[in-house]
């Protein structure tokens, strides 16, 4: 480390300090040692942060900054909708990654990143420097797409739910409150999107919700794609099969507007649609700090990397990963990918700045479980390997597919699942 | 193997102890692979309730496991797809890894 920048993160490391943001670990203090600042504590930052420190032994100083008090799991928040789990059993606190890891957990949000310089401006005022930064910010929402989401309050009336957290308690609430006989309308935006199955979980769980307290409502699916993009069969069969009557299925419905006050929806080539609760998934892109920092160079949305590192195509020393990149071909923007995507560039980060040359032959894995109702689910497995001729991750034949069938097991594997990689990411 | 993978590879041995494919295999690749496993099987291959830890496992009997996944032998919710991502030398190799670890 050179020692403009040591200087650069013992100034930062004392502002900190005086903000009383600096966790009382003695080996992340201002002791010298690389810098890493990670930007967002989802499942791809919170890893990455967690794998760094631990495959430096320590020898690395890990600076994570995250706007939530604690870590809200998207995974597993249909169910909270659904009604049989609690925004309780989704919340998992920072704590461990600060108390076991040593990681400087920072509650406080990046504003601006400069590049050349390599530092971080926070929206508290300070500003951190950095050797190498991992940029984990999730997605954002292209509200441009939807002029009417833009008016006063529409945003608040008309809620997406697909970040968890107050937006999941909110439309729980208008679930509830909701008449028997009225209608949930759920809008899915053309792929890709952060977590392909998931609207159709949704609908699942909304469904089981509806057949146990108000049986004559009806769950209307308004997909913008051709067909269901991920599980197909066996989300139709569970509409069919358990909720008869009460899902309806449109492909092709591409919203392009939304009147909160009337909770309408207008399409593309479509009539509109009226709804008692409307569910908007807006198109989504790279998170706002990734667009605004000039790296989301694939149409402007998504941000293109090496797969070897996750550096950012369009910048040096900046690492991207999770639902912000680009993706290889048939990899989802997952919640389980953006955890494989944390420690390939853990290692990646750990190489580089200790003077070795990166792994180059990383493969990883997607697992994704849907619950269809309250216990049963299914999966959608895949292995994807780096390929040196396409410099890209391809999935190995054979090692996709999904399940026959929903069954109990499968649930019990599904939360056996969520506990793990609640584990493997935060604890 | 370049510098980097010998002094990585002797570090790592002293961990891995009597793993015959460490010649062969770049330890740091291996360890990054078998950590794609820890999302469901435990960081450290310490798991949570729900699913198998593997740390401190027979290396023999788990790439048995591994193998007859997957050649279909042996049935699977979804461990039949995971083993076909890897060739059997990396599923000699992980399974190296993950019975060194302290369970």
């Amino acid at each position: 480390m050179k020692r403009r920048q040591l200087i650069q993160v013992a100034g930062a490391g004392s502002v900190l300090g005086a903000m009383g943001m600096i966790t009382g670990c003695a080996t992340s203090g201002g002791s010298g040692g690389p810098h890493v600042v990670v930007v967002g504590g989802g499942y791809g930052g919170a890893t990455a942060a967690k794998y760094i420190r631990l495959w430096s032994e320590q020898s690395i100083r890990v600076t994570l900054v995250e706007p939530s008090a604690a870590f809200i799991s998207c995974p597993i928040s249909n169910l909270v909708l659904g009604g049989t789990k609690t925004m309780a059993d989704i919340t998992i606190s920072y704590d461990n990654l600060a108390k076991r890891h040593g990681v400087n957990v920072v509650r406080d949000m990046v504003t601006s990143i400069d590049a050349d310089k390599r530092t971080v401006k926070l929206a508290s005022g300070g500003e951190l420097s950095y050797d190498r930064l991992v940029l984990s910010p999730g997605v954002d929402f292209m509200w441009e797409t939807l002029p009417g989401m833009s008016k006063p309050g529409a945003q608040d009336k008309v809620l997406h739910a697909w970040k968890a957290g107050p937006q999941t308690v909110a439309l729980r609430k208008q679930l509830e409150a909701m008449p028997d006989g009225g209608v949930y309308a759920l809008s899915i935006p053309l792929a890709p999107y952060r977590c392909p199955p998931g609207p159709y979980e949704r609908a699942c769980q909304v469904a089981s919700y509806f057949a146990k307290a108000k049986p004559k409502s009806k769950v209307l699916i308004l997909d913008a794609n051709d067909d269901v993009t991920s599980k197909g069969p066996l989300f139709k069969k569970a509409w069919a099969d358990r909720y008869k009557g009460m899902v309806e299925y449109r492909p092709k419905h591409n919203v392009v507007d939304v009147d909160a006050a009337t909770n309408t929806l207008k399409f593309e080539f479509n009539d509109d649609v009226k709804a008692a609760v409307l569910n908007v998934l807006p198109a989504m892109r790279a998170g706002d700090i990734a667009v605004k920092t000039g790296l989301a160079t694939a149409n402007k949305r998504w941000c293109e990397i090496d797969f070897l590192t996750h550096e950012a195509k369009a910048a040096k020393n900046i690492h991207v990963l999770g639902d912000s990149i680009q993706v290889a071909p048939l990899m989802p923007k997952s919640g389980h990918m953006a955890n494989q995507h944390g420690k390939t560039c853990a290692a990646a980060v750990v190489a580089l700045l200790t003077g070795k040359p990166p792994n180059t032959l990383p493969i990883y894995n997607n697992t994704c479980y849907s619950f269809v109702s309250a216990d049963e689910a299914v999966h959608v497995a895949s292995v994807h390997r780096y390929d040196a001729a396409q410099k890209t991750m391809l999935t190995v034949p054979g090692s996709t597919g999904v399940s026959k069938a929903a069954n109990e097991l499968e649930g019990g594997y599904a939360m056996g699942w969520a506990r793990n990689i609640w584990a493997d990411t935060l604890a | 193997m370049n510098r980097w993978n010998k002094i990585a590879a002797a570090g790592l041995l002293a961990t891995l102890g009597g793993w015959a494919s460490a010649q062969a295999m770049d330890p740091m690749q291996v360890r990054g692979w078998a950590s794609t496993c820890a999302t469901c099987h435990g960081t450290a291959g310490i798991a949570q309730p729900g699913m198998e830890s593997l740390a401190g496992v027979n290396k023999d009997e788990m790439l048995k496991k591994m193998l007859d996944f997957k050649t279909g032998k042996r049935p699977a919710t979804l461990m039949h797809l995971h083993t076909k991502g890897y060739s059997e030398e990396q599923l000699q190799a992980l399974a190296a890894y993950f019975a060194a670890l302290k369970r």
